[in-house]
């Protein structure tokens, strides 16, 4: 029953964003229009695929790090994507692509950076040495930006500003395939990992002793979940909060297996951030909302709401 | 089933060993209770025995192959542990919380078998908790919750189960019920059982065999009236005792300290 809602939910949500947009385009012409081929289909599947990632990602990076307010963008990826998207706008590099590479260079350097530092301590990743090196890395990579940021002219730091809130107005066939090529990897790697997941909430010990390999379990988990994360960021900006909120709403109906978990984030994420770009490109059309602000704007106060649940129980 | 031979072992940067040649062995059937003050080496026993430290001397082996080469999940499906401190993250039911012991024996993509709900639901009534199965876990009490844990561990059908201080923090009741639990298991399921315990009393009435470690060296081994001498338990607890003898096993009585020699 809660699966069968799920899914009418997202793909009404998808519906939604292929039918809805600036431009009117009456229901008879919908399949022929090339509006709809061409710019709302692809955005609405890239957007659905991004938001999924974000989401499992999420779910899995609380399981891992111990912490039910983790987000994946606090593990530094953002900073070190939004350093290489601005620098790439900053040198002028041209080309389709330019700025997802750039990007996803950038998440990957802060990707190693903090899991080097995670591994600070021995051989043994620590996810706490993780979230403080990600926060640490994120922070250190956003004064580089901004300071780039500050000597640039206003066309680009316009662009830049717009990048770093995330948006998926570059989606096309072309960056809808490299992701529904890429993501399933690391999507089945993190959901192969779903009972030890279960048993590392009880901690590195007990989990151990219930048959759990928790060195190899955190690294695979982390690994994946960052390549899964720095591919969301690169062909969309920094999209917050829907890694922290979708895990959320799929735990309290979902419950905490990770097997039914990861799905319903998955299903979950991919609804929402494909009805918040619906509304991004549509409230205040023609012009457009950066997704991200419209995610936060959603998130925060679903977010004290679930936070307020969480203290109460 | 669990051997250890004159194992030793040293934490980097430290002094001293933490275990120096300790020798120990639990067969089916077995109750051994390991006892000793803080700090004596307990838990570095427990984690050599499992596997999760290699000894720098001396051999551990559980069914004749070294302790350390087992994978892990191999090892959770013969040896079954309730571990001195676990931290749930999220809220979970009795039953759930008895489920995540079956793990080792499911494959990665396949789903719990109607064998591995037979299991949890022997294991929730070895330990009494049958009525607790949908409850929370944060709503037990400690001794209710203890026996979950038991339970977990007993779902995995182990053949040895480890415990490190399973009766901390505990009531007089809960106490004396978790070992009686113990000790039935013992005797009708022939399971091998290692606990870690500092308290000497129960341990000298419900085990078959006791260690007893000292600044990680072994003083005495055997059976509880062998062990356990005043003047063994005086020097080890550094407490001036007095023994005495309840259903033909030895129970230390603490003394009171002379006033002049106190602090």
């Amino acid at each position: 029953m809660k699966w069968t809602l799920l899914l009418v939910v997202a793909v009404l949500a998808l519906v939604a964003s292929v039918v809805l947009g600036p431009a009117a385009v009456p229901l008879s012409e919908l399949l022929r229009s090339d509006i709809v081929w061409n710019l709302r289909a692809p955005r609405a599947l890239l957007a659905f695929l991004v938001g999924g990632s974000l989401g499992v990602a999420g779910a899995a990076l609380q399981a891992l790090v111990r912490n039910p307010l983790a987000d994946p963008f606090l593990l530094g990826l953002s900073g070190g994507a939004g350093l290489g998207a601005v620098l790439a706008i900053a040198l002028h590099l041209s080309g389709p692509w330019a700025l997802p590479i750039a990007a996803f260079i950038g998440a990957l350097a802060a990707l190693g950076l903090v899991y080097r530092l995670g591994l600070i301590g021995g051989a043994a990743l620590d996810p706490r040495i993780l979230l403080l090196g990600g926060v640490a890395i994120g922070a250190f990579a956003a004064a580089i930006t901004t300071a780039i940021v500050s000597l640039a002219d206003a066309a680009e730091l316009r662009n830049a500003f717009l990048w770093l809130w995330g948006g998926l107005s570059a989606a096309s066939w072309d960056s809808v395939l490299l992701v529904a090529l890429y993501a399933p990897i690391p999507l089945a790697i993190l959901v192969a990992a779903s009972r030890p997941l279960d048993l590392l909430a009880l901690g590195e010990e007990p989990a151990r002793y219930l048959g759990a390999d928790v060195e190899a379990v955190k690294r695979r988990v982390y690994l994946a979940a960052s390549l899964l994360t720095a591919a969301a960021v690169a062909v969309s900006g920094v999209i917050g909060f829907v890694g922290l909120v979708v895990p959320h709403l799929a735990r309290l109906t979902w419950g905490h297996r990770h097997r039914a978990l990861l799905p319903a984030a998955f299903i979950g994420g991919g609804a929402l951030l494909a009805i918040a770009d619906t509304l991004a490109r549509t409230v205040v059309a023609p012009r457009e909302l950066p997704v991200g602000v419209v995610t936060a704007l959603i998130g925060v106060p679903v977010f004290a709401l679930l936070l307020r649940r969480w203290t109460i129980s | 089933m669990l051997n250890l031979y004159a194992v030793s072992y040293r934490y980097r940067l430290a002094s001293r060993d933490a275990l120096d040649r300790v020798s120990l062995s639990v067969g089916p059937g077995q109750f051994v209770a390991v006892l000793g003050p803080n700090g004596s080496g307990k838990t570095t026993l427990v984690r050599i025995a499992l596997g999760a430290l290699s000894p720098i001397e001396g051999r551990a082996e559980i069914d004749g192959r070294p302790a350390q080469t087992w994978p892990r999940q191999e090892l959770a499906r013969i040896v079954g542990v309730v571990p001195q401190r676990e931290d749930n993250l999220f809220p979970q039911r009795v039953r759930e919380t008895v489920l995540l012991g079956r793990y080792p024996h499911l494959s990665i993509w396949g789903r719990e078998r109607a064998e591995d709900h037979a299991a949890v639901d022997r294991a929730l009534a070895a330990c009494d908790v049958t009525d607790l199965a949908d409850r929370w876990l944060w709503t037990l009490s400690g001794g209710e919750y203890q026996r979950v844990r038991v339970a977990r561990a007993l779902a995995q059908e182990p053949k040895l189960l480890v415990l490190d201080e399973p009766g901390m923090s505990l009531d007089l009741k809960h106490e004396m019920g978790l070992f009686e639990l113990i000790r039935g298991l013992v005797d009708t399921q022939r399971l091998g059982v290692l606990m870690i315990t500092h308290d000497v009393n129960l341990a000298a009435r419900f085990a078959d065999s006791l260690l007893l470690l000292e600044s990680g060296r072994p003083v005495a081994s055997g059976a509880p009236a062998d062990v356990l001498t005043q003047a063994t338990v005086q020097t080890v607890f550094s407490w001036p005792v007095s023994m005495q003898t309840i259903d033909g096993r030895p129970q230390m009585i603490p003394l009171r300290q002379p006033k002049e020699s106190h602090g």
